[in-house]
Order: structure tokens, then sequence, then C-alpha cells
């Protein structure tokens, strides 16, 4: 377990969704903040420094998710940002975060496929703070 | 108007000129089919000639000798059911045999001419062919038609069901794993988001019944005297203590009577869709006006609400099929996307129809206009979704 309890931002329009990872996370052992869109992500962030964030990235505004990440990453890149993501499975457009071609413009640092199960999700945020704290 | 191409398969020459004399001008009037169906004839004097000129073009109708110099009618018959070309045959032969009209029919030809035949006999075969070619092709091309939009509501509505029953199954695994703990007041949230999800799943099938029973015109409509007053105040009734949760009032602004002839459940439906949304998407302490008025035979049913409203382009799709506004406002409200596509078959089923204006953060007015006749028996046989 975590010395100090750690953040977790999450942002998903999908309110169950938020709900059941939240549930979940705070079983854990986390601290939870969630928001619904991207703008009240960007909201939350004004009032908070979280220690991961999780973003949905086609909420409201289709690629609204991208734009938290910028803006994430651009208030302070050390914040780790997993992407969560049903675009495949609805749209068929196929992206990798790994590759170079997509890293330069994809901010974020680990990409979900939805349904993304809880323990995939703790799985991501474990590994991205031990790889941020080290 | 329709053409079609004739091939006609015999190695007797004067035979071939016979056929393309008689068929020349000859021209077919089918009901159910807009203008005459004309013909070209073309001509091959041998089954190998035959399928060397399908192959090159199609022809619709084939009318094929059986005996032939080379390979003979039977089989031509077989390549062209193997090939699965598009074209009707009919057999012409002087042998009429029942053994060789079993092994064709057997191999899909249409028709048998027995030679020797007169123009009108042949007329009478290719006037038979051609109406039954175009019957098949039309009612292939609806077939067609009807799987595609089939397809596409399935995958909607599979879609739409997907999303809560996902949502109530991890709420389910998370009341049997309880991570967070045995208290059950842990849970709460879990349980009510689930009777809300399941709630929407069922208002998503009652609308989807609704939408189906009018569009496929099967249910029985109860056609009578409606007292439209009555369906309103009941609509009303339905949706007040929703509304004074919230402190809405709801007016109703009527004359002394009112009345059209319909079948009483469509008009209700009707109302429940506007009232409903207009107590859903109001603001708390706001306000519904449903006034009702008569002029020219029609029926203006009106319904204001002091709600969130909606802007130009979000009012231009509203009355599609599954389509639900999804902002910061309405993340709240629950619905399944279909009782305003619902209410827009109703009113066309009257003869009307149903109008929206809306400012954000001001309100919307749904305007429904009805035809008060437009149910009436003598007229019911033409009113169809």
């Amino acid at each position: 377990m975590e010395q100090t309890q750690k953040t977790v931002m999450l942002v998903d329009d999908d309110r169950d969704y938020l709900n059941l990872m939240q549930m979940q996370l705070e079983a854990a052992g986390y601290k939870v903040a969630t928001a619904e869109s991207e703008a009240e992500g960007e909201e939350l962030l004004r009032s908070l420094r979280p220690d991961v964030a999780v973003v949905d990235l086609m909420m409201e505004n289709m690629d609204g998710g991208f734009v938290l990440c910028h803006r994430i990453k651009k208030l302070d890149p050390k914040i780790p940002v997993i992407m969560v993501t049903a675009v495949s499975s609805e749209t068929g457009i196929e992206f990798d975060a790994a590759s170079d071609k997509n890293h330069t413009w994809f901010k974020a640092d680990a990409l979900l496929t939805k349904p993304a199960r809880f323990e995939q999700l703790k799985r991501e945020i474990e590994r991205l703070l031990r790889e941020y704290s080290s | 108007m329709i053409h079609l191409t004739i091939l006609v398969v015999d190695d007797e020459l004067g035979m071939r000129m016979a056929v393309c004399r008689a068929l020349e001008r000859f021209v077919v009037a089918l009901p159910d089919v807009d203008g005459p169906v004309t013909f070209t004839i073309r001509q091959a004097g041998s089954g190998e000639e035959a399928l060397e000129a399908l192959a090159a073009t199609p022809a619709d109708i084939l009318l094929l000798d059986h005996k032939l110099p080379g390979i003979s009618g039977l089989d031509v018959l077989a390549q062209v059911a193997e090939k699965n070309l598009d074209c009707l045959v009919v057999m012409i032969t002087a042998y009429a045999s029942l053994e060789t009209a079993i092994t064709a029919t057997k191999r899909g030809a249409f028709d048998f001419l027995a030679k020797p035949f007169t123009p009108a006999e042949l007329k009478a075969a290719v006037s038979k062919s051609a109406k039954h070619l175009i019957l098949q092709r039309h009612a292939r091309q609806l077939a067609e038609e009807k799987r595609q939009v089939r397809f596409q509501t399935i995958s909607v509505v599979a879609h739409e069901l997907k999303a809560p029953l996902g949502a109530i199954e991890g709420y389910l695994y998370l009341l049997r794993d309880r991570p967070a703990g045995n208290e059950w007041s842990a849970y709460e949230k879990a349980i009510e988001r689930s009777l809300i999800r399941l709630q929407g799943m069922r208002k998503l099938i009652t609308d989807l019944l609704d939408l189906t029973r009018i569009e496929s015109g099967r249910k029985k409509r109860e056609i009578q005297e409606v007292d439209v007053i009555d369906v309103a105040q009941a609509a009303i009734d339905g949706v007040t203590p929703d509304a004074k949760q919230r402190n809405i009032a709801i007016a109703l602004h009527a004359p002394d009577k009112l009345t059209m002839t319909a079948d009483r459940g469509e008009i209700e439906i009707v109302f429940n869709n506007l009232l409903t949304n207009a107590v859903k998407y109001n603001r708390p302490d706001g306000k519904v006006d449903v006034t009702l008025a008569a002029d020219d035979g029609r029926i203006n049913i009106q319904v204001a609400d002091t709600g969130i409203g909606m802007t130009p382009e979000e009012c231009a799709k509203l009355f599609n099929d599954f389509v639900r506004i999804k902002n910061k406002k309405t993340k709240d409200v629950l619905g399944s996307g279909l009782g305003l596509s619902i209410l827009k078959k109703i009113a066309q089923l009257y003869g009307g129809d149903v109008t929206v204006a809306s400012q954000a953060d001001v309100g919307s007015t749904f305007t429904v206009v009805l035809d008060r006749a437009a149910a009436a028996p003598a007229q019911t046989a033409s009113v169809s979704a």
C-alpha cells in the first residue's frame, strides 16, 4: 500500500463508470475526485493536484479527453494520465499510444480500451505512480 | 418505363425471325408498374452462342429451344442456374414430353411454350414472364431495404441496451464482491443507480413497442369521439407528482368542449410525451402552460415550458429516432430518445405535424396540430404510418 494516500482524478461522462471505479478505488485506499465533463475536469484542476488522472477520450465534445489531457500535462507534466476510450469498439478507429507517430500529439501515458476492468485500471495506476516517483 | 432484353435461342433462323417479328413492337402494361414495359430482342443460333452472349451482356428473359445442335437447351438451362443469372427461362419445345418438362422445371425453367405456337401465345408467355420478373425484382429490392432498416434499428437498440446492462452488471459484481466491506449503506448508490438504469431500459422497451405498433400499422385502432380536454387533464394529473416535487405549476387553457375523431390511446401518448418532457426539462419553480384550441377542423395543442430550452442545432435533430440532447443540463434526465419521434409519427397519422420553438435557458414551446377528422372511418383506409 501507498505510504500517503494518493489522489486519483476520474473524468468520464458515464456516471455509472465513474461510480464503479470510484467505489473500487476508494476501497483500494485511494482518494478519488470525479468530474463528468471536460469543463468540470478543468474546474477541478483549479483546486486539486491529482497524483494520477484517468480521462475518457470521447465526452460531450468528441475530443474533450484529448484537450483535457493537454491541459493536465501543461499544468504539470509530472501528473501521469491514463486515457480510457471506447473509440475502437464504437468507431473502428485503431490507435496505439506507443507508436511514435501517435506519441507526438498523444499526451497520455497509457491507453485503456473500454470496458476496462477495474483490475486493469488499478494495475496501470500503480505502474505509473511507481514510474513517476522513481 | 421498364426495358427488358429477350434472348431467343433457336437453331432455325425462320423461327427466330418469327419471334422477333411478333415481339418487335410488343409493349406490356402491368398493374403496379409505372409506365409500359418494352423489349429488345437478341438472337442466338446455338446453346454455346447463347451462353457466350449471356456472359457478354445479360438478358432478362431467355426463350430457349430444347433441341439444339450442340449442347441442349436443358444444358443451357443448367448453366443459367449454376451461374445464378438473374434471368427467367421459357423453354420452347416440339417434344412436350412430361419427362422434359420435369427436368426443365427442376433446373429452374419458368414456363413452357409448345411448338408450334401462335404470336398471341408467345406474347402471353412473354407478358407472364415479364410480370413475374419485375415483381420478383421489386420484392427483392424491398426485402433488401427492409433488411437494412432492420439491421440499423437492431444495432441502435442493442447499443442503447448494452450501456445500462453494463452498468447494472458492474454494480452487481460490486455487491457480490463487496470491496467496501459488508456495510449495506456503502452500496446504496449502486442499488439506486441500478434501479434508475433498469427504469431507463423499461422505458426504452415500452417506447419501442409503441413505435413498432404505430409504424407497422398492425395495432387495431379504436377510432371514436375523443374528449381532448379529458385526455389533457389525465396527462397533467399523471405528471403532477413529479411537478410538485420541483414546485412546477401546470396550467390548462382550453375551451369548454373540444373533441376529435381519434384513437384515444394515440392522443394519450401525444399528451403524455409533451407533458413529461415539459416537466422533466423544466427548472425548479418553473411553469408549464397547456393551451388547446380548435380552428378549421384542426386542433392546436401547445405546451410551453420554462425549462432549459435548446439551441437551433439541437431543435433540428430533435424528432429523429434515438436522439437525445446530451449536455450538462440534461445529464440527470432519463429518456429513451424515442418519445418525440413517436409523437411526430402520431401527428402525421392525423394529417398534422409537430413543431418546436425554443430558446436556450428560457424554455421550449411544442405545437402539435392534428386534423380533427383525419381518422374518421371513411378515411381510415388511406391512413398508414
